[in-house]
């Protein structure tokens, strides 16, 4: 037997493989994790804090900064909170923008996780393929909103801007060319061995370790819980489409993997049928108030995110600012399993293990 | 007339009238704090006051014009501080140099005292737009207008005003600015001419600044407030008629629509049913302090736990066999002032149901059992509430400041959060 020491190894907070600033402080002996501390905050803007004096609309902005990969879920959240205490009606044409745009935002989300990942793991072309297919998605969601990340597209009633000409068509082409990249990939990365070594079995949990955990999104779908909050508990007009809830049972990175490719799949599914439905005009933004009063009371609502599920909670005095805004941030809960994944694990699985949960720091900050 | 002895008046008109505005505002936030009461009131006193006030200086204006003999209708800043200029520049010349000196100081002092005047006349003027917000939302409730969108125009058309004459309150203080600046030169000159110019310019660009300001906020506020005056009396009065009609119509024809807003029952009254029944016959009839569909969450069973009884009933939730809520959603605290709650949005993957269980905890000591042990998920959003909230979990295995670091002071999601500062 080899004697080793105990060693404590300090990861990031700038580490490119954290995602962010995120910060693992490990103790391994020899190549074994034995412990592992999560340290985080290191972006934390106090958002919610800073809510409490905003009106509503203006909080949408922020939003777009805590989940930047996928600001198009993070702006729905808090306007489907608002609209569910007020009770308004969603104009038909501004519920399909809403949704194209959010499943846009889906596949490109799952897209820099699938690149990332295998960037992480050594595989440095595929995040060129999934970079190149993310800027045709951003460029559409440029022409939408005017910007490239931080949307600030919804609004509480509708959306702020109806589709350009020939977006939609945009839209629709985007679909048939994404399908045949998705072959690609798989062609390029799914049956490579090396990277199935690297993934298969790593980091595996149960399915009761993932609920109680408060796993969710592909994280908890790996498990083989079969779960979607568009499907399971429907919002906006998903109820309106034929999609599948994508699962796997091994609960492995590899199976979180699979997840989140089949899932852009599901999600082009989605769009196709969005595109035929998609009114020829109509209103994009209901008729509300100038100034946006939620009613007394308080309200908690919860969205499927590409990270998981998303959720917003308003505790209202009648006023224009929230009296409280919390969000459950999916990245931040997700992120606690880390500790009880690496203990044990050999030190080179960090990094597959951490890429597999796919994080975005200034969610779990908030 | 010598223009020393109109110098000592000026001065002392000046004293004056940073006393009477120092005592005005001393009045006004007596005033403050009570003008829940007497709002409308206030806002009249505050009014005759402004007018007064407004007399006061344009009387000072006047003698000083009078005594100077010099007619100037300009009400400008600019040309008022021209004319200011060529006074002092003529006044200048039959000064000894060594009483000049002996007057800058003062002079100094008195610009000071004018400058404070201005000081706390805008700090009025703040309080009395305030009022005047706060006079027109209580008229709009008397009358019981109740749509928000006529009070934000009411109260809006009120501030409109408020900042139309507050910006003409503001050029008139530039006004006697300048003129105080022009008066300062006036005496500087004899004395040190480089120096009293270096000054005078100094001053100018203040009265310029001040007036570059009161335009500004003219623009911001009273401009913008002005070119939309007449849409907004407009839309006001539309909207009055509006209601009158309605009120007319709902007088005339049907009472209310009042029974209508009488919903059915929530889908999900069910569940809740069975949740308090299974609770109260496992753990008794006092655990729960009080259980509600909560319509405005997607009707959403919302249970309210007693304190002591909290861990218990949530425990329950988990484990019991017809409940199995095994999900743990969300866990966050809130301060609510008079008391401190914990939320907790629970989920069951076997009945596809959701539950909120909430719990009302002392502020000043905000205690509660850590649902760590039941939900591994709670670990870190318990962290967060205890971070930002400063709620203790007792039982939490690894409590610790989450985001902030152990070293910050204080709870910033707290109401009464104040920030620390070490240089403060």
């Amino acid at each position: 037997m080899i004697r080793t020491e105990e060693m404590l190894l300090n990861v990031g907070p700038q580490h490119p493989s954290t995602h962010g600033v995120f910060r693992l402080v490990v103790k391994i002996d020899g190549e074994i994790i034995t412990e592992a501390k999560p340290v985080i905050g290191y972006l934390h803007r106090g958002t919610e804090k800073l809510a409490e004096n905003l009106q509503y609309t203006q909080i949408i902005p922020y939003t777009d900064r805590m989940d930047y990969l996928s600001a198009m879920t993070n702006n729905y959240v808090i306007c489907h909170a608002v609209e569910t205490m007020m009770g308004i009606e969603i104009p038909e044409r501004a519920e399909y923008l809403r949704v194209m745009a959010m499943e846009l935002g889906r596949v490109a989300s799952h897209l820099v996780s699938w690149g990332t990942f295998l960037l992480d793991l050594g595989a440095t072309s595929p995040f060129i393929f999934a970079f190149r297919e993310r800027e045709m998605i951003i460029n559409m969601l440029n022409e939408l909103s005017g910007a490239r990340l931080t949307f600030n597209y919804m609004r509480v009633g509708g959306v702020k801007w109806d589709a350009p000409e020939g977006w939609v068509e945009k839209v629709k082409e985007f679909i048939p060319y994404m399908r045949e990249q998705l072959v690609g990939y798989h062609q390029l990365v799914t049956g490579n061995e090396i990277f199935m070594n690297r993934v298969k079995g790593v980091g595996v949990y149960s399915k009761e370790d993932a609920i109680n955990y408060s796993l969710s999104g592909p994280t908890l779908r790996c498990t083989g819980v079969k779960w979607d909050l568009r499907k399971d508990e429907p919002y906006s007009i998903y109820d309106r489409f034929d999609f599948n809830v994508v699962t796997r049972e091994e609960g492995d990175a590899w199976a979180r993997y699979h997840v989140r490719l089949e899932e852009i799949e599901e999600s082009l599914k989605i769009l196709e049928q969005a595109v035929e439905q998609f009114p020829a005009e109509g209103e994009i933004l209901a008729k509300v108030p100038k100034i946006i009063k939620a009613p007394k009371g308080e309200a908690f609502v919860r969205i499927e995110s590409p990270r998981g599920e998303i959720g917003c909670y308003i505790a209202s005095d009648g006023k224009k600012e929230p009296y409280r805004l919390k969000f459950r941030r999916p990245s931040f809960y997700n992120l606690q399993i880390l500790p009880k994944l690496l203990k044990g694990e050999n030190m080179a699985n960090m990094i597959a293990i951490l890429g597999g949960i796919d994080i975005v720091l200034g969610e779990v900050d908030g | 007339m010598s223009g020393e002895k109109d110098l000592e008046q000026l001065k002392k008109e000046a004293a004056a009238k940073a006393k009477a505005a120092a005592l005005a505002k001393m009045k006004e936030k007596e005033q403050v704090e009570s003008k829940e009461e007497t709002a409308a009131a206030d806002l009249d006193i505050a009014k005759q006051k402004a007018a007064a006030a407004a007399k006061a200086k344009a009387a000072a204006l006047a003698k000083m014009k009078e005594k100077e003999q010099v007619e100037s209708k300009e009400e400008t800043v600019a040309a008022d501080l021209d004319i200011a200029k060529q006074k002092a520049a003529a006044a200048a010349k039959a000064k000894a140099a060594v009483l000049a000196k002996m007057k800058e100081k003062e002079q100094v002092e008195s610009k000071e005292e004018t400058a404070a005047a201005d000081l706390d006349i805008a700090k009025q003027k703040a309080a009395a737009a305030a009022k005047a917000k706060a006079a027109a939302l209580a008229k709009m409730k008397e009358k019981e207008q109740v749509e928000s969108k006529e009070e934000t125009a009411a109260a809006d058309l009120d501030i409109a005003k408020q900042k139309a004459a507050a910006a003409a309150k503001a050029k008139a203080a530039a006004a006697a600015k300048a003129k105080a600046a022009a008066l300062a030169k006036q005496s500087d000159a004899a004395g040190d001419d480089e120096k009293a110019k270096a000054i005078a310019a100094a001053k100018a660009k203040a009265a310029a600044a001040a007036k570059a300001k009161a335009v500004a906020s003219a623009k911001a506020g009273g401009g913008a407030g002005d070119d939309e005056k007449a849409k907004a009396i407009a839309a006001a009065k539309a909207k009055a008629a509006a209601a009158a009609a309605a009120k007319a119509k709902a007088a005339g024809g049907k009472v209310e629509a009042e029974p209508a807003e009488e919903s059915k029952p929530s889908p999900n009254q069910p569940y809740l049913d069975k949740y308090v029944k299974v609770i109260e016959e496992n753990l008794g009839q006092d655990v729960l302090e009080d259980y509600y569909i909560n319509s405005l969450s997607k009707d959403v069973p919302t249970l309210v736990a007693k304190r002591e009884s909290y861990f218990k009933v949530a425990e329950f939730l988990k484990y019991n066999e017809q409940l199995g809520f095994d999900y743990l959603s969300e866990i966050h605290g809130t301060d609510f002032e008079t008391h401190m709650e914990v939320y907790v949005h629970l989920y069951s993957y076997r009945n596809r149901q959701s539950v909120a269980l909430k719990v009302k905890i002392d502020r000043n000591e905000p205690t509660i059992e850590s649902l760590q042990p039941l939900w591994a998920g709670a670990d870190w959003p318990e962290c967060e509430a205890y971070d930002l909230l400063g709620i203790r979990f007792t039982g939490h295995p690894n409590l610790h400041r989450i985001m902030l670091g152990e070293e910050w002071v204080g709870h910033p999601l707290r109401k009464d959060y104040e920030p620390y500062d070490v240089e403060v």
